[in-house]
């Protein structure tokens, strides 16, 4: 198993809170699923996770609730708030603008 | 609503920190749980399929510690661990962590309270209205040498001064006085040091009376109606407090005064002792309220807004260089000087207090340097542990946080056990200090809890930044390379022990030196002779009202009556009359000329002291007669033009001979007169921190009512003279029930009282140079037992090799004592400075007292060889193989 790409810096936050908008989920499928749909690219290390949730937690963008998963286990769902919602917006509009500013050096000349 | 999420949060971190914890590992566990499944689904075996997620998972409980991280009061966390960890390592070695807050609590303790008092007294702006633009001004005579240059005032010179100059907004006047308060009906007399104020004096200070008013401009004059205005102290305790006491009368000498106005409790200008005012005019004749030459008053101004004290005092001084040449005969001062008020109240103590304040300064950092050289001795025995934890990632910030924590820990309670500590002490100071001015404003507030907060956060970092910095820096991998056989301690860090050694036997030096000069010039007053007999003798002052005693006749009845039936007493040997006593202060002075000489330039005029005797007085005191003889009986009444005079005057004013049948013209009767000289006596003393000044004797017996009045009986006892007070006291009484006796005291307790401040800071800075010495001896000893555990294997060696043990004794000794010299050298330069600083203070002691400066040397280094001794016999009695094998 190869090294997984580094995450690029600060962009963990918009990965989490975007893959929990439609539902709540928890910390593994969180990981899971940022796995799957970047085609195994993007492997978020556990050291980074649960540090991401807890702080997005205590800032208030996200809420922790214990569930129980379709497999009958307790776990900590994490669901956006409207205070996330926003801020993924806000998210969103600075990755995109980050990452059209590094195409067009990338691309350019 | 994310507020209140976030709030809720917070609580939970803080609260339900435990829970939150067991939560954080089920949420981890979960996870690894997943994981697991997925490596069953894969094909793995059970087993296989754990140690896979564990691998993949990495470290859980980094994972965890930097999920924590995220929470809210992680520092707190962090701080209290460090707190828990502190207290356990402290608690481990429970002799070091109580000697260490003790040295704290004294270090932190003393300073404390020496900063209460030094800002109560010198900081602390005083209680009047805009009191930094108020100063005291004075006069100066140019070509004087004695005293500090600031004379004070004659009356008709301030009024002068005010009436002709406009530089300051006002300028009020103010002279000590005394009184016998009587009431007026039979309430028990009393004397009270009273003050004559100018009606301006509480407008100038912007002080309001509390009940009725101040003086009336009108008042302000010799022949104004008598009136008079209460301090609180005195209405509190003499009228309990009873308002209708305004526009009564009370008698004052026998004189009916009017009371006008009462004022605050917080007025206590110039000192508490002053129970009462009168107007300023009424304290004079009407000539001496017109003379330029009769000084004793002081004179406060108020600068006017945007001139400069500097310009308002150079107004002044020209009108008094007018004054000084129109008046070409008389000892008239060419200039005005100024300083501000808060200087000229707190002039006596400044220097006294800044040593003091110095010294407790030096005491609270050679505490933190123990504290600190003990702190760097239990580093190294940790050196190896600090050096794992950094190596396996510990962040040296950690690391140093974590020992700051224990001195920190250390400082602390040290700190608060110094609060309690201090604020004993800053009561016993202030209750015990003679005549400290403004004592009654010191008091702990939030500002010296502040003080002693920050104190014991700087002794903190002050004791703990060095020996943590040091702990944890760069020699890491040494310390892990150092194996266990290694031979010497780290050459820095021994390094930097010696260096904080000799710091602190410079300051110990610099503090003995100092404590050692205030020592040796109070034992030299203690010692000082008054040039009289001091043992078994009582005095005794009264003061006879001048309006009953109005005549010489009856002046004399009394001082007669009075010795005759004290002379009777069965407790009393001897008994004799006098205006002051030795030691008891300066009384007055006069010029005077001498008939056949040119009249001299007023500077170089011939002025002595004054006092007035009965003709028993030398004998009964034992002044010894040098020339000529004493009074009699028969220089009496009008028959007075007969003077005594001190061998200082004899060798002042006629130097290589007699002057014995020599005259001198002299007011001592109000006008200009010969007085023959009748004999030369012994000096004695008028103050013994003074030196010797010339004197002459009247007769008291002249009765001259004014000169007269006003006398001591001195009494000698063959046993303890206190027993005959009451009953000279009761002698008093059944001759005039009106009059009131002061300042009961035996010739020890005058002399005491006068060296009461010197042996006060004296006793002080010796009490904190010792404490000093001792911390720096137990420093001593503590860096070389030390240096000797370190060098156990290799002093082993050498006694192998076949050294002799002396020679180990030697090097061992030689090694603890070189810091010891350094400092020694440094802590007597910087001695001779410090002595030089407080010279004003020191009576007869050079401050480069070779006596002191020997004993100071010899004195630590006993201290030193006997801190070095032990460590070093231990060293050389060390068993080679013992040593080898105890690695």
């Amino acid at each position: 198993m190869g090294k997984p790409s580094d995450l690029v810096q600060g962009t963990l936050d918009l990965l989490i809170l975007k893959t929990i908008l439609l539902e709540p989920k928890h910390g593994w499928a969180i990981a899971k699923r940022i796995q799957q749909i970047s085609n195994e690219v993007l492997q978020v290390q556990q050291g980074s996770l649960y540090p991401a949730l807890h702080r997005l937690e205590q800032q208030g963008w996200i809420r922790a609730k214990w569930s129980e998963t379709d497999a009958g286990r307790r776990a900590k769902f994490y669901s956006l708030t409207p205070a996330g919602r926003a801020q993924l917006e806000r998210e969103k509009k600075s990755w995109s603008r980050l990452s059209t500013a590094i195409n067009l050096v990338v691309e350019g000349v | 609503m994310r507020i209140l999420a976030r709030f809720r949060l917070t609580i939970l971190a803080l609260f339900r920190r435990q829970a939150e914890t067991a939560r954080l590992n089920e949420e981890l566990q979960f996870h690894l749980d997943q994981q697991v499944t997925e490596n069953i689904a894969r094909g793995l075996s059970p087993e296989e399929a754990r140690m896979a997620a564990m691998r993949l998972f990495g470290n859980q409980s980094l994972v965890r510690d930097q999920a924590r991280s995220t929470w809210s009061w992680n520092w707190l966390e962090k701080f209290l661990r460090n707190i828990r960890y502190g207290t356990r390592i402290l608690w481990r070695s429970p002799g070091f962590a109580l000697v260490s807050i003790l040295v704290m609590a004294l270090g932190i303790g003393a300073t404390t309270s020496l900063f209460t008092i030094v800002r109560a007294v010198l900081l602390k702006p005083l209680p009047f209205v805009e009191s930094d633009k108020l100063v005291a001004v004075y006069e100066h005579f140019r070509e004087s040498t004695d005293g500090d240059g600031f004379n004070v005032v004659a009356p008709a010179d301030f009024r002068d001064w005010r009436q002709q100059t406009d530089g300051f907004q006002d300028m009020a006047a103010w002279r000590n006085y005394g009184f016998d308060l009587t009431g007026a009906h039979d309430e028990l007399p009393e004397v009270v040091e009273a003050a004559g104020g100018s009606s301006n004096l509480l407008s100038v200070l912007g002080v309001k009376p509390v009940l009725g008013r101040a003086f009336a401009p009108e008042e302000d004059r010799p022949d104004a109606n008598h009136v008079v205005m209460l301090t609180w102290s005195l209405f509190q305790r003499r009228f309990s407090g009873d308002a209708s006491v305004l526009g009564t009368q009370i008698h004052l000498d026998a004189t009916a005064y009017t009371v006008v106005g009462v004022l605050p409790d917080s007025f206590t200008y110039p000192d508490p002792h002053v129970q009462l005012w009168v107007p300023y005019g009424q304290t004079f004749t009407p000539e001496a309220y017109a003379m330029h030459d009769s000084h004793m008053s002081h004179v406060v101004a108020r600068l006017r807004p945007g001139i400069s004290a500097a310009v308002a005092t150079k107004q002044v001084s020209v009108l008094q260089y007018q004054l000084h040449l129109a008046n070409p005969s008389k000892p008239v001062a060419e200039d005005a000087v100024s300083r501000p008020l808060i200087d000229d109240v707190v002039l006596d103590v400044k220097t006294p207090l800044i040593v003091l304040f110095c010294a407790v300064g030096c005491m609270l950092l050679i505490a933190c340097l123990n504290v600190s050289n003990l702190l760097v001795a239990r580093g190294a025995s940790r050196r190896k542990e600090v050096a794992v934890r950094g190596a396996l990632g510990g962040s040296r910030l950690t690391l140093i946080c974590e020992q700051m924590t224990e001195s920190l820990l250390i400082c602390i309670a040290g700190g608060t056990l110094g609060l309690l500590l201090s604020v004993l002490l800053t009561h016993w100071l202030a209750s015990h200090w003679r005549d400290l001015p403004r004592a009654e404003s010191i008091h702990v507030d939030g500002i010296v809890l502040a003080f002693s907060i920050f104190l014991a956060v700087f002794a903190a970092m002050l004791a703990g930044l060095l020996p943590a910095v040091s702990s944890t820096g760069k020699g890491v991998f040494a310390a892990l390379q150092e194996s266990s056989r290694s031979i010497g301690g780290s050459a820095s860090r021994s390094a930097l022990r010696k260096t904080m050694l000799t710091v602190e036997i410079s300051l110990t030096v610099i503090l003995l030196v100092s404590a050692g000069l205030l020592f040796k010039s109070f034992l030299h007053l203690r010692t000082a002779d008054l040039g009289c007999v001091t043992d078994h003798v009582l005095t005794i002052k009264y003061g006879l009202p001048e309006k009953q005693y109005d005549t010489r006749e009856k002046v004399i009845a009394f001082h007669e009556s009075l010795l005759e039936r004290v002379r009777r007493l069965p407790a009393v040997s001897a008994a004799a009359l006098v205006s002051t006593p030795p030691g008891g202060g300066y009384e007055g002075d006069d010029v005077f000329t001498i008939p056949g000489r040119p009249s001299t330039h007023f500077n170089l005029q011939y002025d002595a002291i004054y006092r007035t005797i009965d003709p028993e007085y030398f004998s009964v005191m034992q002044i010894p007669l040098i020339s000529g003889r004493f009074f009699t009986g028969h220089e009496r009444l009008t028959n007075d033009h007969y003077v005594i005079v001190s061998k200082k005057f004899a060798s002042q004013f006629f130097p290589g001979d007699n002057p014995v049948g020599r005259r001198i013209n002299v007011a001592w009767d109000r006008k200009p007169e010969d007085y023959e000289i009748l004999g030369v006596v012994g000096d004695t003393l008028y103050d013994v921190t003074q030196p010797v000044k010339a004197t002459m004797y009247f007769p008291i017996l002249s009765g001259i009512p004014d000169q007269t009045s006003g006398s001591t009986i001195v009494v000698r006892t063959a046993g303890d003279p206190r027993v005959v007070s009451v009953p000279i006291q009761r002698q008093v009484a059944l001759l005039d029930p009106t009059l009131p006796v002061y300042d009961v005291l035996t010739m020890e307790q005058i002399l005491g009282k006068s060296i009461a401040s010197q042996s006060f800071s004296a006793t002080l800075v010796l009490a904190f140079a010792g404490l000093s010495l001792l911390l720096a001896g137990v420093g001593l000893y503590g860096v070389l037992s030390y240096l000797v555990t370190q060098r156990v294997a290799e002093i082993g060696i050498r006694i192998a090799l076949g050294a002799q043990r002396s020679e180990v004794l030697r090097i061992v000794l030689l090694d603890g004592l070189r810091p010891v010299f350094v400092g020694l050298l440094v802590g007597l330069a910087g001695g001779a400075a410090a002595g030089a600083l407080i010279r004003s203070i020191l009576y007869g002691t050079s401050p480069l007292d070779p006596l002191v400066l020997a004993a100071i040397v010899a004195c630590l280094l006993l201290t030193a060889i006997l801190a070095c001794a032990v460590p070093a016999i231990r060293a050389s009695r060390i068993e080679p193989m013992q040593a080898l094998r105890m690695e």
